[in-house]
């Protein structure tokens, strides 16, 4: 295939998911949280669909990661999705269903799931 | 294309891969597959990291998790802790030398964190071996930007105006010699990649071409552009397999895309590069003599004018830039003259990439700001001396630089301040020497390899370099003659004045400011048969201090040549007559019971 200048945009585009898991950037993250209490209740599971949604979605502008345990171990699986620019927010006792619908509304199209989320915002450090 | 949630980057440049960066990164897929991660997580060999001493170093993204001195027995471990269970290993995380806890992420490395990256800026995020993720890193917009926007003279102008200089060495702008090819009147003209790097202890070029071989096509197709070339050579060191076998799966894909050979983006611009393996000799850097070899004959240098840019591969105009130097034009070209030259100071603009190795903690490659002192690179980014040892100099510029000494430390990186104390930045080799290196043994071992390599064709460089050489290495055997000094200084600068190219012109340097520095140590030698440094072996004596020495016999029954005699538990002594000085003893002893004395 010879290339068009116009080319390098859908190449680079191809590869953005790439390129921005490497450099940090995204217009949105998702962190599950896979301590050994997470794992136990299903993060595993958890993690998996979102990143089916993340593949079925095609957007490559979502960083997907993992860490690890958030404190509040009665309430796993829990996850964390930031949106570039607001504050954290922290999901709980997540389920296959639960993913999708955050996935949906609050990774897509930036609304909060109130029923499934603990809370804003990050803890105090320091 | 299939998503994963992690990409272990593993450095596979060639100091990680002789340290097994290939069975560990099959560790790693076997012990991903174990966990059924295989699908999830992704290995990526990039080239060189810079940070070569840690090595085999992984980068863990997204998070930004440096692991280091990686061995394949870890890598169980670490998938089912880090990669299963989301726990960073602190086992493999860098300490650093003052304190006690680990530092996960890259950018909070010392190393790392004073660095500033142009010409390396795609290091240890791309696979150098898939163009898709050069482009991904907008890879050859640049090129489109020239071939569709920008005339000739307009990509000269910014490569001019950006303040480049030649990164091989020689610090010429760019953009000028740009202009003298372009302006030779010639419709074939050709570019060269010079990539024939061959000081000792520097990798700066062959990290280039091994971690990001289209930063190299694209630069030298923008500069064919520039002065109307359609054919390009990378005369390229046969010593380095991996950059060979690199540049050559990038020119392949390269012209798969159609952004090599004819009609490149349909604009109607032709241009192809071919790749020739120079066989190692020093000489061949020089860029009359590696025209030479290109065409096939002894790689001699000849005497100019006629420049290159008039006269150069068979006799047509040619520009020869360094590796480096076509690595920095795409960056110049996307993001302007002015956010270059804004970089760097009054005549250096830029970063330079050096390769800082010798008794530093942290050896590797860096690319620091123009104008950043030198002892900001040696102590700050490189961690200071090994050993808690006293810094003495740095060697920059290799054998035809000089050395910088302690009091000199705060000189800031640049053509013109290096060479206003007698060094040069050269092709960014930093060599650190302690207080146990003889500076007179460093000029001697420096003029010994300027002497090996000199082509023969200039008298004051073949023969001149020969005689220092004894006199130096008569002084490291303490036969040294009040004279010395003197005739040294004068050969100096006569083979400076009358050699035809730089390697001879240059190899005085490092004896000159040697003497200029340290004379002293020059003169104890000569003076007093002493070398204060206690490296050169005609001048010095092992012995073992009686009140130490535990008598436990472990210097004896490794003493090569059975120097050492002594009755367990008595008190041990070093034949002199006997002892070829080796320092084996010195080394085994666990009770610092072995001194040298001068």
């Amino acid at each position: 295939m010879k290339l068009k200048p116009e080319d390098l945009k859908k190449i680079s585009e191809k590869m953005e998911a790439s390129t921005n898991l490497r450099s940090g950037a995204g217009r949105a993250k998702i962190t599950v949280h896979m301590g050994t209490c997470g794992i136990a209740t299903g993060a595993r599971d958890i993690m998996k669909a979102f990143l089916d949604e993340l593949e079925a979605s095609g957007k490559k502008d979502i960083l997907f990661t993992t860490t690890g345990c958030a404190g509040l171990c009665s309430h796993e699986p829990m996850a964390t999705i930031e949106i570039k620019g607001e504050s954290p927010v922290k999901y709980v006792h997540l389920t296959k269903d639960k993913v999708k619908e955050i996935f949906e509304q609050h990774v897509i199209k930036g609304n909060i799931v109130e029923k499934s989320a603990l809370g804003r915002g990050s803890e105090r450090v320091g | 294309m299939q998503e994963y949630r992690m990409h272990l980057m593993l450095c596979a440049g060639t100091g990680c891969v002789s340290n097994r960066a290939f069975d560990i990164e099959k560790a790693f897929n076997r012990e991903l597959e174990k966990h059924n991660l295989q699908n999830e997580i992704k290995v990526i060999d990039t080239g060189c990291q810079g940070f070569c001493e840690r090595g085999p170093i992984m980068i863990v993204q997204p998070g930004d998790i440096f692991y280091e001195m990686l061995d394949e027995k870890d890598i169980p471990y670490l998938v089912e802790e880090h990669f299963l269970k989301g726990r960073p290993v602190e086992k493999h995380m860098y300490v650093p030398k003052d304190g006690e806890v680990p530092i996960p992420k890259l950018s909070d490395i010392g190393f790392f964190k004073k660095q500033k990256l142009i010409a390396l800026a795609n290091r240890g995020l791309i696979n150098p071996e898939n163009i898709d993720e050069y482009i991904g890193r907008e890879g050859y917009t640049a090129l489109a930007k020239v071939l569709t926007e920008m005339t000739p003279e307009e990509v000269i102008k910014e490569v001019k105006d950006s303040g480049l200089r030649g990164r091989g060495g020689g610090g010429f702008s760019t953009g000028m010699k740009w202009g003298f090819a372009h302006n030779s009147p010639g419709d074939e003209k050709y570019i060269i990649c010079n990539a024939d790097e061959g000081d000792p202890g520097a990798f700066m070029d062959r990290s280039i071409v091994e971690s990001d071989p289209h930063v190299i096509l694209e630069g030298m197709a923008i500069g064919a552009f520039a002065i109307g070339a359609s054919h390009g050579f990378i005369y390229v060191r046969d010593e380095y397999p991996l950059a060979v076998e690199r540049i050559n799966k990038a020119i392949k894909d390269a012209r798969e895309y159609g952004l090599l050979g004819d009609d490149i983006f349909g604009t109607g611009f032709e241009f192809d590069v071919s790749v020739n393996r120079g066989a190692g000799a020093f000489v061949c850097g020089e860029e009359t003599s590696l025209i030479a070899s290109l065409e096939g004959n002894m790689p001699e240098p000849r005497v100019r004018p006629p420049y290159p840019a008039v006269a150069g591969y068979k006799g047509k105009p040619t520009n020869i830039n360094n590796v480096e130097t076509w690595a920095n034009i795409r960056h110049i070209i996307n993001r302007g003259a002015a956010w270059y030259s804004s970089i760097g100071t009054e005549t250096s603009k830029g970063t330079k990439v050096f390769s800082l190795v010798g008794k530093v903690n942290n050896t590797g490659l860096v690319e620091v700001p123009m104008g950043i002192s030198v002892r900001d690179i040696i102590f700050d980014i490189g961690g200071g001396v090994m050993n808690g040892k006293k810094f003495k100099a740095v060697q920059t510029g290799g054998p035809s630089g000089g050395c910088i000494p302690e009091s000199l430390l705060d000189t800031p990186v640049g053509y013109d301040t290096f060479a206003a104390i007698g060094s040069i930045v050269g092709s960014g080799g930093m060599i650190v020497m302690d207080e146990d290196n003889c500076m007179v043994e460093v000029a001697r071992y420096f003029l010994a390899f300027t002497q090996a390599e000199s082509c023969g064709k200039c008298t004051p460089c073949r023969e001149g370099t020969r005689h220092m050489l004894d006199i130096l290495t008569r002084i490291t055997e303490g036969k040294g003659k009040e004279e010395d000094i003197d005739i040294l200084l004068e050969m100096s600068e006569l083979i400076g004045a009358t050699s035809l190219c730089a390697l001879g012109a240059t190899a005085p340097n490092p004896v000159l400011t040697t003497i200029k520095y340290f004379r002293d140590e020059y003169e104890a030698h000569i003076k007093e048969g002493k070398c204060p440094a206690k490296e050169c072996k005609a001048l010095i004596q092992y012995t073992i201090l009686p009140d130490k020495c535990t008598g436990c016999t472990l210097c004896a029954r490794d003493c090569p040549v059975n120097a050492i005699a002594g009755e367990r538990k008595g008190i041990h002594i070093i034949d002199p007559e006997v002892c070829v000085k080796c320092g084996i003893c010195k080394a085994v002893c666990n009770f610092d019971a072995v001194r040298i004395e001068s």
